[in-house]
């Protein structure tokens, strides 16, 4: 269901062009992802699970989950929710696993990038680190799998929080148009979007690292071996999941999915929603849910209190939306999508009350269970990563500099620790600073970055920035004990 | 069961203006959490709205404010709302970010903060800053400190 009207977006859509589903003709419009149209043509199975054929659906919406993998123009595997929509494309479900493509990878395009910083990511963490970076002087290199420059910021329609340096008072959609283009703009800073980075490898050069990356245009892939001094992990998070039967339902979305498509592409995932979780992110995803048209029946919260802030609680309430909290999800029902859920009371010891569960009818459930940080190929790097409840799982270890284990690999924003996203834009100075520094051979003292890990301090200060104070203690601890065995054994 | 259960604040949570204060016409921050956050104390040209720090929550001297509504839309958190008194009237400016949006003269639906019908309100005022409208509506005085939001019905 396409929104026609919005309050806070217009929707510039590109040519209206056809393409096949499954042989089947459907109409989208150019520029936007091909799941994002299939959605909009009222398809919700996008896949089916390889042992169980359950049915899957849009589920993250960046490329992160499986659930939208297809087979597109012959190529198997295709991430289609990152992928922009052409005319004429050839667009298949896949059955079981994928059959290798009969195409030679052979005389592909190959190139070799040098550069003295490469960005992974170009959120709010990857685009002030990039700026920053620049302003020293250095080339730095700004990658993203996205087809639009600004991560999440791109799906932010709210004002954010925070004081002048961090754009508060800005929408997040505001604030990626203005650091997009400031990247965009600086000669030292070059874009490449809709490129993944895949793998880091042995070099055989001391101080290089090398790193592989693949643009994929309109089909076509370009391979590049990109050289660099140092490189900094921005790559944000993904979505947490929640066990409960039925969560693989089509209809089953995580919040950045439900933002996505909704406020990225103008398209209703669908009419009446259970959102789970009164963080910021459920309160917020909640109030733009209505902002486009949809019905939010119920806010469910399986903690005692509110997690989010209460302003943005409030937002909802007086608009009619219930909020439960010592809830969650027990079930959601549904044949080929989700139909309705049933959620119950929990106890102190987190165990549904006998006899509170009930069934609530709707199409779509949100969930809105937090994010872990993304630390794959910062792993591969060889910085030594750890799990951090507070940080939101898994993430490299780092000090103040936003530095890891390994010399010249840097980490900002997500990557480093689930925050807000003005922790992500001055962490992201940080990182960029320090990174073009080591890049030039110059030392970083703790002055030069002084006025930022004050910003950092009042940011965190706080209740609601507790949780990542005390993720970021432990992470600078475990770093600098690591680094004092080092110096014992030597 | 307060505000962190329920979303909805209780009005002794709030430190009120008084009566000659409200005639006059003042902005009433519903603002309880100590949160980072500050551009309504950036966005008052008369330093009506002071916090210690970034994470304080802002305080209102209502004799130095105007009720001028410029920290309305500013506000991340749509917290803030005008309120004044008019005889037996309450003029209640709130900001609105739905469709569709009112017009000067119209007759919307007035709600409370759970979002309960309190009755109809006569839309007095629209304003249009970024893409937050601010809405005053007329309403009764007993619903001065009841009355934040509207529902449009075409």
């Amino acid at each position: 269901m396409r929104i026609r009207d919005h309050p806070i977006l217009e929707f510039k859509r590109g040519k209206k062009v056809h393409f096949y589903f499954n042989g089947k003709k459907l109409y989208g419009y150019e520029g936007e992802s091909i799941s994002a149209s299939i959605v909009a043509n009222g398809i919700h199975v996008l896949s089916r699970s390889l042992r169980y054929k359950n049915p899957r659906g849009f589920f993250c919406g960046i490329g992160k989950c499986s659930s939208c993998l297809m087979n597109v123009n012959g190529i198997p595997n295709v991430r289609t929710c990152i992928t922009p929509l052409k005319e004429g494309m050839e667009v298949r479900t896949q059955e079981g696993y994928a059959d290798l493509p009969s195409v030679s990878f052979r005389g592909r395009k190959k190139k070799k990038i040098e550069t003295d910083v490469l960005v992974i990511g170009a959120g709010p963490a990857g685009l002030t680190s990039a700026i920053e970076a620049a302003k020293q002087g250095v080339k730095v290199l700004l990658v993203d799998e996205n087809p639009r420059i600004g991560g999440q910021l791109v799906k932010q329609t709210h004002k954010f929080f925070g004081s002048k340096g961090e754009f508060a008072g800005k929408r997040g959609i505001e604030i990626a148009e203005i650091l997009g283009r400031k990247a965009q703009e600086d000669e030292n800073i070059d874009v490449l979007l809709q490129t993944s980075a895949f793998g880091y490898y042995e070099n055989g050069k001391d101080d290089f690292h090398l790193f592989g990356l693949v643009k994929r245009v309109n089909g076509e892939e370009e391979v590049y071996k990109v050289e660099c001094k140092s490189a900094i992990f921005a790559c944000g998070a993904m979505e947490n999941m929640l066990v409960f039967p039925g969560n693989d339902l089509p209809g089953v979305y995580g919040a950045g999915g439900v933002q996505t498509l909704m406020n990225v592409y103008g398209i209703l995932p669908g009419k009446k929603v259970l959102m789970v979780g009164s963080g910021n992110v459920g309160l917020i995803v909640s109030y733009q849910l209505l902002q486009a048209g949809a019905e939010v029946v119920c806010i469910i919260e399986a903690m005692p209190r509110i997690g989010g802030y209460h302003v943005h609680a409030a937002k909802v309430r007086r608009c009619g939306v219930p909020i439960l909290t010592s809830h969650t999800i027990v079930e959601a029902k549904g044949k080929e999508r989700v139909e309705s859920a049933v959620i119950g009371r929990i106890d102190e010891n987190w165990n549904v009350v006998k006899g509170s569960e009930r069934e609530i009818e709707c199409d779509t459930i949100c969930l809105a269970v937090g994010l872990s940080p993304s630390v794959k190929l910062i792993a591969q790097t060889g910085a030594e990563v750890r799990f951090i409840p507070e940080a939101g799982g898994y993430v490299a270890l780092h000090n103040k500099f936003m530095e890891t284990t390994k010399r010249g690999i840097f980490v900002a924003g997500d990557a480093s620790g689930v925050e807000e996203a003005s922790i992500a834009i001055v962490e992201g100075k940080i990182a960029g600073f320090s990174a073009a520094k080591f890049s030039l051979g110059e030392r970083v003292e703790e002055r030069d970055i002084e006025k930022y890990l004050k910003r950092l301090n009042e940011l965190r200060a706080g209740p609601f920035g507790e949780r990542g104070r005390k993720a970021k203690e432990k992470i600078f601890a475990m770093m600098e004990r690591r680094q004092w065995d080092i110096r014992k054994a030597v | 069961m307060g505000y962190k259960e329920s979303g909805v604040i209780s009005i002794n949570d709030l430190k009120l203006p008084n009566e000659e204060q409200l005639k006059k016409g003042v902005a009433i921050v519903e603002c309880l959490e100590n949160i980072p956050c500050n551009p309504c104390v950036e966005a008052c040209p008369f330093g009506a709205i002071t916090m210690r720090d970034l994470n304080d929550t802002p305080k209102v001297n209502y004799d130095k404010c105007t009720g001028c509504k410029r920290c309305i839309a500013i506000c991340p958190g749509l917290a803030i709302f005008v309120v004044k008194l008019e005889g037996e009237d309450a003029l209640i400016s709130l900001p609105y970010e739905f469709l569709p949006v009112p017009k000067k003269g119209d007759v919307v639906i007035a709600l409370d903060r759970e979002g309960k019908v309190r009755g109809n309100a006569k839309v007095e005022e629209v304003r249009k800053v970024g893409k937050t409208h601010i809405i005053t509506i007329r309403t009764k005085k007993e619903d001065a400190m009841v009355v934040r939001n509207i529902r449009v019905v075409k």
